[in-house]
């Protein structure tokens, strides 16, 4: 291939009129950023363009919900830009027009692998977090029915198994996202942790997180019981609460758990899988359920499957139908444009064939505009 | 009185030299091309045909069929030819019965190769003396240039087989020199039938690759088809103008069919080079082989689409640039003894 593009370049200088390849002229930032901070201004105007999250809100707002290749991307360019794109849009108004007496909507972000939905469902969280509403972001489903080392039994049903490391970490990442909550918010039963620990009806919910937290053993039951809690306060219409669950097929597989005798262990008998699936039941109202499928850390399911009906069987189909499907397409010209420009802007791409019109076509060809293959292709050059 | 009761065949074996090839006599080859005729007559009859009109790709075909071979080599496989054809020409004996030779240059040892120089010789001779009457006649001398292209001596190997004898490199190219001496005389038209005794017509040798021209679909978009192999794939391509350079192998996009960035490099490869990346759609079918064998044979394919849509000094350039050249490289062959096609096994001192 090196003989082949050597031959090439002087073939393209015998072709090709001699035209000085001079760099574009700087492009304005206007085409491709927008100023727009508030998810809650975008529109098809802004579609295609990249917004900026500014960093401390990021802290707070996306403890453990981004991409790990976007938080690499933070680091690097020092800020945080998040493409708009249609899906975003469409679930954007869905929102605004959703009504909060009636039970909470369910929608399912699907796509192939590396189109944007976890990006999408973040832009969601963000959109909601900034209208003030409470996120109960689950970053990935995937983690907690596999790769567990410490399974316990819980003490709270013979048949079902804990899992104090993961539980632990979600609800400090919970505590961070939603500090103003907590303090607001009161328990409405008496729980009982333990012989001597237990929190009694009106404390406000930040100490049941205090309790999983100090006592790793019951973090899962924390867990569970402030699901419950905000599940049943929701509908009075003090808050809005949004459940976003990436990688929601994770509740319907199988686990590669296993049991202290070997054997398999199924996603009901998990603490945290059988509260989240209550969670995402639609028999509350006064929020929405925003969902991502994902293939990338599902098992035993084919890489080509990415329809919801592929990926989330038929038990995971029947309990989350009726549910509105958001397809999530690679991306189109204007988005791809966009996305190269912004990273020609940052200086990420130092070939020098890169500027010019023939490497972008041939980044698109590669990459078939699909954003993961083009941040990978990026990288290197 | 000892008696012979066991030998071995060492004994028995008498030192005999090595003798040269074995001579066949007349009366053999004779006997040989009788029994050929009736096995001949006999064939067509077994093969239901008609014995008169029984010719020698009929022959071919009738004992491939009766005698089917797995060997690679033709020439090892069972074959019936003529005589002829398989016992090699033997010169017959040079002396008659009281011991003299009938040439009279057979103690020069190589009595056909100067025979011929001498005939060669003479024919110069009157070659020239036909050029001093034209000239002196006053005549403009002819100068018809042969045509010297398409055309090649015979080769050494061709001119022992005709003389029977061995040669000598030199001597050979001794013979050639005359030849093209003799040739290069502008009167040797008289001695064409001699000389082109001693030629041989060579095909034209660049067969000029045609370049199909454009077909056109029902829309009026055109479009052209090309065909790639690369080691076991076999790829068809069908490349439509007007496009936004959508690729579909096999009834799916080249991001599923080809997840590696390699094999997609390859796909861009044709394109890349002609500069013309977005503008045209592809649809290939593509079987057998391996991941990067169908890369490789589904750019050739899209290579010799493209070259219909592409004018002719692009054409030369993608030649020189090798997208138009099938890849020879193949599997070698495991050989016995050895662990691989190259590699042999481990070598243990002892």
């Amino acid at each position: 291939l090196d003989h082949g593009s050597a031959l090439h370049t002087a073939a393209k200088d015998c072709l090709s009129s001699v035209s000085s390849q001079d760099v574009p002229a700087e492009r304005p930032r206007a085409i491709f950023h927008t100023s727009e901070s508030d998810p809650a201004k975008h529109t098809e105007h802004h579609e295609g363009r990249l917004y900026n999250i500014p960093l401390e809100e990021v802290k707070a707002v996306f403890p453990h919900g981004l991409p790990h290749r976007f938080q690499q991307q933070i680091q690097t360019f020092n800020e945080a830009r998040v493409m708009v794109r249609k899906p975003a849009l469409e679930l954007f108004a869905y929102l605004r027009s959703s009504n909060f007496s009636h039970p909470a909507v369910r929608y399912v972000i699907y796509g192939e692998r590396g189109t944007g939905k976890t990006m999408t469902l973040c832009h969601v969280v963000h959109y909601c977090s900034r209208q003030g509403w409470l996120v109960l972001h689950v970053p990935d489903a995937h983690l907690w029915v596999k790769n567990c080392k410490e399974l316990l039994q819980s003490s709270y049903n013979r048949d079902r198994l804990d899992q104090p490391l993961q539980a632990s970490v979600w609800l400090k990442n919970f505590k961070t996202s939603n500090e103003r909550f907590l303090q607001e918010i009161k328990t409405q039963k008496k729980y009982t942790w333990g012989k001597r620990e237990s929190t009694e009806e009106g404390r406000p919910l930040g100490e049941v997180v205090e309790q999983g937290l100090a006592r790793v053993r019951s973090a899962s039951d924390a867990m569970g019981v402030v699901l419950r809690e905000l599940r049943q306060q929701c509908h009075r219409g003090s808050f809005r609460l949004l459940v976003a669950v990436d990688g929601v097929n994770a509740l319907w597989g199988r686990t590669t758990l296993r049991k202290e005798d070997k054997s398999p262990v199924s996603p009901e008998e998990l603490t945290l899988v059988h509260n989240l699936r209550k969670m995402v039941r639609n028999d509350w109202s006064g929020g929405a359920i925003v969902t991502t499928l994902s293939q990338t850390g599902s098992l035993f399911k084919p890489s080509s499957a990415y329809t919801p009906q592929e990926l989330l069987g038929k038990e995971g189909f029947d309990a989350l139908d009726p549910f509105v499907p958001i397809p999530v397409p690679n991306y189109s010209p204007r988005e791809f444009e966009s996305c190269y420009g912004y990273y020609l802007e940052r200086k990420w791409l130092q070939h020098e064939k890169a500027h010019t019109e023939d490497g972008k076509a041939e980044l698109q060809f590669l990459s078939g505009s699909n954003p993961r293959q083009l941040d990978r292709l990026a990288g290197p050059l | 009185t000892l008696r012979l009761i066991y030998t071995t065949t060492a004994v028995e074996r008498k030192n005999v030299g090595a003798s040269g090839p074995e001579k066949y006599t007349e009366a053999f080859i004779k006997k040989q091309i009788e029994e050929f005729n009736l096995g001949k007559r006999h064939l067509a009859n077994m093969m239901g045909e008609d014995p008169e009109t029984f010719t020698q790709e009929d022959i071919d075909r009738a004992i491939a069929y009766l005698f089917p071979s797995g060997l690679f080599d033709k020439q090892a496989r069972p074959m019936m030819k003529h005589p002829t054809e398989i016992f090699p020409e033997q010169r017959k004996i040079q002396w008659g019965e009281d011991g003299r030779p009938f040439h009279f240059l057979f103690y020069t040892g190589k009595q056909s190769y100067y025979s011929l120089m001498h005939e060669t010789y003479e024919k110069l001779l009157s070659v020239q003396k036909y050029q001093d009457q034209v000239t002196a006649q006053g005549l403009p001398l002819q100068k018809e240039k042969r045509n010297l292209a398409g055309s090649r001596w015979l080769t050494k190997i061709e001119l022992e087989e005709m003389l029977l004898e061995k040669l000598s490199d030199d001597d050979y190219s001794r013979f050639i020199q005359l030849l093209q001496k003799l040739v290069a005389l502008p009167c040797a038209d008289i001695e064409e039938k001699y000389i082109q005794k001693f030629s041989k017509e060579v095909p034209v040798q660049l067969q000029k690759v045609v370049i199909e021209p454009l077909q056109y679909d029902e829309r009026g978009v055109a479009f052209s088809t090309g065909e790639g192999t690369r080691k076991t794939a076999r790829a068809t391509a069908v490349v439509h103008d007007n496009g936004t350079g959508k690729i579909t192998v096999n009834g799916t996009d080249i991001l599923h069919y080809f997840p590696v960035l390699q094999d997609r490099e390859q796909l861009l490869f044709p394109f890349q080079f002609l500069g013309r990346i977005g503008k045209y759609d592809m649809v290939c079918t593509v079987s057998g082989g391996g991941r990067s064998a169908q890369a490789g044979a589904i750019r050739l394919a899209s290579a010799k689409a493209l070259r219909s849509f592409v004018t002719e000094k692009e054409v030369e350039f993608m030649r020189q640039a090798g997208l138009l050249t099938v890849d020879p490289r193949v599997k070698e062959r495991k050989k016995p003894g050895q662990e691989g096609p190259r590699r042999k096994f481990t070598w243990k001192k002892r």
